[in-house]
């Protein structure tokens, strides 16, 4: 009773935080999100890195990355923080290692379980007038951007690339043996299209990311690179070595959907 | 103790409720957005008054988001005509879109591109793509001011990379100042450089033939008999997808072309549906006798063929649309005076004062 009437205060003092827009009131912290990518047990190597897929072909990696956005963290009592939509896209570059962490700042200070996201970019913020699209939503900006991650032709962005050589891929006519995996599409703007946007949830087990003012958790996600050829449906890189604008992409997304997977967690505390 | 331990605990709890509460319902609704418009600081624009003809349908383009400024639509005039969007610095917008073809190229049936490379489809001219829910002839693109990505990085057209682009753009000698004098500051961004072609395009409006006089009751807006009576077979008989003032109801169809030379998917392949098979959009007619050549290949290089192939040439395909099947049979029956002044009405769409306006030139 006690304790209801003064969350009922509180609720009241939370609105009028809100009218007011005063951000003191809220105690926040920073959570950081790795992205740890590998290939079934061993770290990933682009370029110089030979693995081998369910299927049993070798390859070597030339280039892997993919979106992340509409980042949501649920706490142990249930609650969701919503990462506010402007601050929620992120591109994980393979390439670039400052673009595998992510930071999340201004969470409320509460104790987290789990946190869930899209692998790609909604179709909301794919059909945004250009102005909202900066940073890695960008189609022409640095090498960090969405540059070579968007289809100028069919408007939309890619959410996975994977590029490499394999000794199972046909050789074109520069004699080099490629194979090729760009995976968008977000559902259509007028007319329905397939929709391989993916919703994946991390949960972190036992443990649990803090965030206080002074505390920042990191949670490490593992992304498996060979996940993209098993799973639901094995993709053979022989039998298909451009994935792209096909429905053939559906298979790949399905299988990319259970890439990720709770690898660790650790805590920085200042003072 | 404890109790301070557990007025913290509700606090905490209470305050987080509170930061929840503040999220927005509507996805990217709760942060500001910049205005790209003029501000009030030491700079002045003069606002571009776009104004739509009197018999044309609202435009679709959200003019809102781009307010335009004669200013705006000048760096876009400059970079339409500029080759240095292209990778080797040959090929500009104006290039393949010549303004006395209606901003058609006429000179190939298929696009032709940097280094003499060949598209794989016929040009499209430019005119009202105000009022065009979608672009190409597959409508792979639906908003104006993504358009220009797609020539510039495609291989077989400009052949450029748009950051490397832009990162050129800011170190020319003349391109710092006109961003300057169109948004107050040198700064060349993804979303103005976008927009200020789109400025450019979005005056490129052509409402100015002798049909429009003639519907509109102006001077010099007589029709001759033949004229008449093709228009009177257009409305009966070609109106259907070439609707409305701007002679195209914006659908994606089949007309029945010969798939013999040319396979195209038309626009399922950016939808993948099996429906889309073959199907392109229906293009609209104004200035079409100063754009041949036809279709989306290029195949026809004159009107008379274009009626050819509606009264006899229409193939019996699966993807045909029902508007082109007269009495179960594939085609329009059309008598060869028929055809003729279907022609003759055509040609009154060809709107002079566009094709040879000053302000839309390269200067
Ligand atoms: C190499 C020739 C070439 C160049 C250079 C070129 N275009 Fe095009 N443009 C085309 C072709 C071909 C089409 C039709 C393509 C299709 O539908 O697949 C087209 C279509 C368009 C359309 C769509 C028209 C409609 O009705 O749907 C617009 C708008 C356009 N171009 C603007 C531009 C701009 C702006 C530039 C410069 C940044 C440019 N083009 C450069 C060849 C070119
Ligand atoms: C069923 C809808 C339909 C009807 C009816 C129709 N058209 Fe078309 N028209 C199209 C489509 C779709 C295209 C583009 C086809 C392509 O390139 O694959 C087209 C293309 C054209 C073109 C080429 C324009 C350009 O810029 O390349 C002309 C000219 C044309 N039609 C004139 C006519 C005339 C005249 C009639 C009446 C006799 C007519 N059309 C009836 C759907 C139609």
């Amino acid at each position: 009773m006690y304790r209801s009437l003064l969350l009922t205060g509180l609720f009241g003092l939370a609105v009028w935080a809100c009218d007011t827009a005063d951000p003191d009131l809220v105690q926040t912290g920073t959570l950081h999100l790795t992205f740890d990518n590998v290939a079934g047990a061993q770290d990933l190597q682009l370029t110089t890195g030979t693995y081998r897929n369910a299927t049993g072909e070798s390859f070597t990696p030339t280039a892997f990355n993919y979106f992340v956005s509409n980042i949501k963290l649920t706490a142990t009592d249930g609650r969701q923080y919503i990462v506010p939509q402007d601050s929620s896209y992120f591109l994980i570059r393979e390439n670039v290692p400052t673009s595998q962490t992510i930071s999340l700042a201004n969470v409320p200070v509460g104790d987290y379980k789990s946190v869930s996201f899209l692998i790609g970019v909604d179709s909301l913020r794919s059909t945004m007038d250009i102005g909202r699209r900066t940073g890695v939503l960008d189609p022409a900006g640095d090498h960090t951007s969405a540059n070579g991650m968007y289809w100028s032709w069919n408007s939309g962005y890619i959410f996975m690339k994977l590029e490499g050589t394999s000794p199972s891929a046909p050789t074109d006519a520069t004699g080099n043996s490629t194979f090729r995996y760009h995976v968008g599409f977000f559902g259509g703007r007028d007319t329905r299209t397939i929709n391989n946007l993916k919703t994946v949830t991390i949960d972190f087990g036992s443990d649990l990311a803090s965030v206080k003012p002074a505390q920042v958790p990191t949670v490490t996600v593992q992304t498996d690179v060979l996940k993209i050829f098993e799973g639901p449906a094995a993709v053979s890189i022989a039998k298909n070595p451009e994935v792209m604008v096909s429905d053939y992409s559906q298979t790949v997304a399905n299988n990319y959907a259970r890439m990720m997977t709770y690898k660790g967690m650790t805590t920085a505390t200042s003072n | 103790m404890r109790r301070w331990n557990l007025i913290g605990l509700i606090v905490s709890v209470g305050l987080f409720g509170a930061a929840v509460s503040c999220q927005s319902g509507e996805p990217g609704g709760s942060e500001p957005v910049v205005p790209v418009g003029p501000k009030p600081v030491d700079y002045k624009t003069t606002p571009y008054i776009w104004q739509k003809p009197a018999n044309f349908p609202d435009p679709i383009y959200n003019f809102a988001r781009n307010p335009m400024t004669v200013e705006g639509v000048e760096l876009g005039r400059v970079l339409f005509y500029d080759d240095a969007l292209s990778a080797n610095g040959t090929i500009s917008c104006g290039f393949c879109h010549q303004q006395g073809s209606a901003f058609a190229h006429t000179d190939h049936a298929l696009s032709h591109g940097i280094n003499d490379k060949i598209g794989t489809r016929n040009n499209l001219s430019l005119q009202n793509l105000a009022f065009y829910k979608s672009f190409f002839w597959d409508g792979g693109v639906s908003d104006l001011d993504l358009v220009p990505i797609a020539p510039i990085e495609n291989p077989v057209e400009m052949g450029h990379n748009m950051g490397v682009l832009l990162a050129n753009l800011r170190k020319s000698p003349k391109y710092p100042a006109l961003f300057k004098t169109a948004y107050g500051s040198d700064s060349i961004t993804t979303e103005r450089f976008l927009k200020s072609l789109s400025q450019f395009m979005l005056t490129m409006v052509s409402a100015n033939s002798r049909y429009d006089k003639f519907v509109r009751k102006e001077a010099g807006g007589e029709l001759l008999p033949d004229e008449l009576a093709g228009q009177t077979l257009f409305q009966q008989k070609c109106a259907t997808c070439h609707a409305g003032e701007l002679f195209t109801d914006q659908t994606f169809r089949n007309n029945g072309l010969s798939r013999a030379l040319n396979q195209d998917k038309g626009r399922s392949l950016v939808t993948l549906r099996p429906e889309d098979k073959y199907r392109f959009k229906v293009p609209g007619l104004r200035n079409v006798d100063r754009s041949p050549p036809y279709m989306h290949d290029g195949r026809f290089l004159t009107l008379e063929q274009v009626l050819k192939h509606y009264a006899s040439g229409v193939q019996e395909v699966p993807e045909l649309d029902p508007a082109l099947r007269t009495d179960g049979k594939p085609g329009i029956p059309l008598t060869g005076t028929e055809q003729k002044q279907i022609i003759a009405f055509l040609q009154t769409l060809t709107d002079f004062d566009y094709i040879s306006d000053r302000r839309l030139g390269p200067n």
